[in-house]
């Protein structure tokens, strides 16, 4: 390791490519966890989860507590030396294509940039009746955790609801002069998310010269990613996908000089 | 505001009569029967007069035997309905009162049955009573979930809601296995986990209260089936629907009456939901819009028959803990709203916003919260998870938070005797600020005269202008707003039996 390090150089020095836990010593390997098993407490429960630590690789592993919860299940504690080493040169990256900001900094952005607010029109059309989905990223009580996009000071939302007809979405969006429109597609049958979003594409590119068209996003379980191009969409969200990612995905495409910095 | 909801019925305040008066089940496809007969009766008579008039006369007419079928035929078109008068008219409004006050005396055996249980097994032994939430999204994990919560030391379990179910304008039917973040509030999930409580209320010699949500779209048919079926505490907001999930403001104020009378009348305690103006906006800066909401929420509850036992009015601890005297301002906060209902059974409920995945912060913040419960004499805690924000709670964070709530009530639950802060100190000037910013709060909504001309009152407005958190809601925008119907005056014009039986007290 001294080898790395050069006394007086600007620079820190990078860190090492494999590396171990640290306890309170260099390369001890030392973790701790906690886990349950569904084992009345006795001595063989104590044994398992130490030989379950054995098995994740700690070794030597020290129980440190265990307590009966109920009847049929004992909470543990355990600390050990993980014998395995990790190699950060096999860790691999995936870069989302756009920053995660914060409700502040989104905010920020538009504010600084646009000079006005942006205007997200959002529906669920067709025949779908589940707003599930549209609502959780609209609405502002949001979803797991994040406040939907009402929530931001910044943003005028317009959330149409259920069974919208295109004609009528692409009428309100020219009414408030849509930055962006959002549309949920839930239901699957027969493919009809993928013929409900490529009929709603189609009447975006008739009605405004080209160009012009909003930003045109589509969210729901059963998309396929990097099939935007093919249902002439700008952007695919999928199951799970939080207000803060489409918000943030928004500033991204929609506002120029947009932060960069990928927040934790 | 009050006038406005005697003035208005909605499509599910007829529908939760038709409830009270034994309508249920579904057809194949999920829609309820009680949906299909109020569409039917609206396209073709009105709501005006109210559902059970047309239906209770079809019936005498010998529609059909009785209402199921009655339904059944009016789904596939089969019936004509009409606006009865003269003896007709007297003779189909006899008829639905009898039918409906059969509801209402279930309602009034099961608060009986529930009074009874309390007497035998006892109300739990500490205040606070303990408050754990499950929510799997299967009502058959749900049970063994919160039996096992009740054995820890839980004194009422919450069934959280799949999430949606808010705006859903039918209550699903049946035992459900698939909700999402949550279980289905529905009768028979109902039935089932208040069954499960009551044995396990039997084996840990307490009464174990259940509770679910009365909001959203059918806000009256969920109270309807809590009280049908024993439940003991329901969620149930005058604002939270218009602000936080863009629900029409009539059909909100409407349907919250309806189900408040029902409410009362099971001997429901009700549960305000004002944590979530903390979890939208600063809870420093906020903080007085959580004692206005109380104070609203005080007054629509007694107006439709509550009694102070009966507010479990909601705040929360959910101040930035970095900011200076962050612990401070939350006694403050608590005190106040301690003070201001000595009689109310409140409801604090623990820190969400500022749990992250640092669960061993996280489990310090709910020790703090618990804290501040324990000193300041709270009625109903929601035991906090430190894995709130990150996972549902494995068996083991229910258990730590527990042993949390347990130690610090143990250990500090008779400091609300001593502890009594120094007059004109820190947390006296700040009650007294966040008082002071709800007065001025109140008053500048009596003086919102911007929908005078429309005749919207001063609160509609209000809400219309955006005075609550960030959101407008207008009083002619927002879901539901269909589904609201204008009452026809006069003695032959709106009908309801069930808010006749509620408003009089009878029972027959």
């Amino acid at each position: 390791m001294s080898t790395r390090h050069t006394p007086g150089a600007a620079e820190r020095p990078s860190p090492p490519s494999i590396v171990r836990p640290y306890g309170d010593t260099t390369g001890d390997g030392m973790v701790q966890v906690s886990f349950t098993l569904p084992l009345p407490h006795d001595k063989r429960a104590e044994g398992a989860a130490l030989q379950l630590a054995k098995k994740m690789g700690m070794d030597p592993a020290l129980l440190v507590h265990a307590k009966p919860m109920g009847p049929d299940f004992t909470f543990f504690v355990v600390y050990g030396s993980v014998t395995h080493l990790v190699d950060t040169r096999e860790v691999v990256v995936i870069e989302r294509e756009y920053p995660l900001l914060a409700a502040k900094e989104i905010n920020l952005a538009i504010k600084r940039s646009l000079r006005r607010k942006l205007v997200v029109v959002g529906a669920c059309i067709g025949t779908d009746a589940h707003t599930v989905g549209i609502d959780a990223i609209l609405n502002i009580k949001g979803f797991a955790g994040e406040k939907g996009l009402e929530y931001y000071r910044e943003i005028t939302v317009v959330n149409l609801g259920a069974q919208v007809l295109v004609p009528d979405l692409v009428a309100r969006a020219r009414a408030e002069r849509a930055d962006a429109v959002l549309v949920s597609q839930v239901v699957t049958q027969r493919d009809a998310h993928i013929h409900n979003t490529g009929q709603m594409s189609a009447a975006f590119r008739e009605a405004y010269p080209s160009g012009q068209v909003p930003l045109l996003v589509v969210g729901g379980p059963r998309f396929e990613e990097g099939t935007a191009g093919a249902l002439g969409v700008d952007r695919i969200f999928g199951r799970g996908t939080t207000p803060g990612e489409v918000a943030s995905y928004l500033v991204h495409a929609l506002v120029p000089d947009a932060p960069a910095r990928v927040a934790s | 505001m009050v006038r406005l909801a005697r003035s208005h019925t909605t499509v599910s305040v007829e529908r939760a009569t038709l409830r009270l008066a034994g309508l249920s089940g579904a057809d194949h496809e999920g829609i309820p029967w009680v949906n299909h007969l109020v569409d039917a009766v609206r396209a073709e008579v009105g709501l005006e007069r109210g559902v059970t008039t047309p239906v209770f006369d079809a019936l005498r007419r010998g529609e059909a035997p009785d209402l199921l079928i009655l339904a059944q035929k009016a789904a596939s078109g089969s019936v004509s309905f009409q606006l009865p008068d003269g003896r007709g008219l007297t003779a189909a409004r006899r008829a639905a009162r009898r039918e409906v006050s059969q509801g209402i005396r279930r309602i009034d055996r099961q608060r009986v049955a529930r009074e009874r249980l309390v007497r035998r097994h006892g109300d739990p032994k500490q205040t606070p009573w303990i408050y754990l939430i499950v929510a799997t999204g299967d009502i058959d994990e749900d049970i063994p979930q919160a039996q096992a919560a009740a054995r820890e030391g839980a004194d009422v379990i919450a069934v959280i809601r799949s999430t949606g179910q808010s705006l859903l304008d039918y209550v699903p039917e049946g035992a459900t296995h698939e909700g999402y973040a949550g279980t289905y509030a529905t009768q028979e999930n109902f039935r089932l986990m208040r069954a499960a409580l009551d044995e396990t209320s039997k084996e840990v010699g307490r009464y174990i209260r259940l509770t679910n949500y009365a909001s959203g779209l059918c806000m009256p048919e969920i109270a309807v089936l809590a009280g049908l079926e024993r439940l003991d505490m329901m969620l149930n907001d005058s604002m939270y629907g218009i602000l936080f999930r863009d629900i029409n403001p009539v059909r909100t104020f409407v349907d919250q009456r309806f189900s408040r009378q029902i409410h009362a009348r099971a001997g429901i305690i009700i549960n305000t939901g004002e944590d979530n103006y903390l979890t939208t906006a600063d809870a420093v800066e906020a903080a007085h819009t959580v004692t206005v909401s109380q104070l609203l929420n005080e007054f629509f509850a007694k107006e439709a028959g509550l009694q102070d036992w009966q507010l479990g009015l909601g705040h929360a601890f959910e101040i930035v803990p970095e900011i200076p005297d962050s612990f401070r301002m939350e006694l403050a906060h608590a005190m106040l709203a301690r003070q201001l209902f000595p009689k109310a059974p409140l409801k604090w409920m623990p820190p969400t916003k500022h749990m992250t995945g640092d669960i061993f912060r996280g489990y310090l913040l709910d020790g703090f919260f618990n804290l501040v419960g324990a000193m300041t004499g709270q009625s109903i805690l929601l035991v906090g998870m430190m894995t709130e924000a990150v996972v549902t709670p494995f068996l083991s964070d229910r258990d730590l938070a527990l042993q949390n709530v347990r130690y610090v009530l143990g250990a500090a639950g008779g400091l609300v005797e001593d502890f009594h802060p120094p007059r004109d100190g820190f947390i006296q000037t700040r009650a007294r600020t966040v008082l002071g910013e709800a007065v001025g709060l109140l008053e500048a909504i009596v003086a919102d005269t911007s929908g005078r001309s429309g005749g919207v009152p001063p609160l509609l407005a209000a809400i219309g202008d955006g005075t609550f958190g960030l959101m407008k809601r207008p009083a002619d925008a927002g879901k539901g707003l269909g589904g609201v119907v204008e009452r026809a005056p006069g003695p032959d014009g709106y009908d309801n039996p069930a808010t006749t039986l509620l408003e009089e007290g009878s029972s027959r």
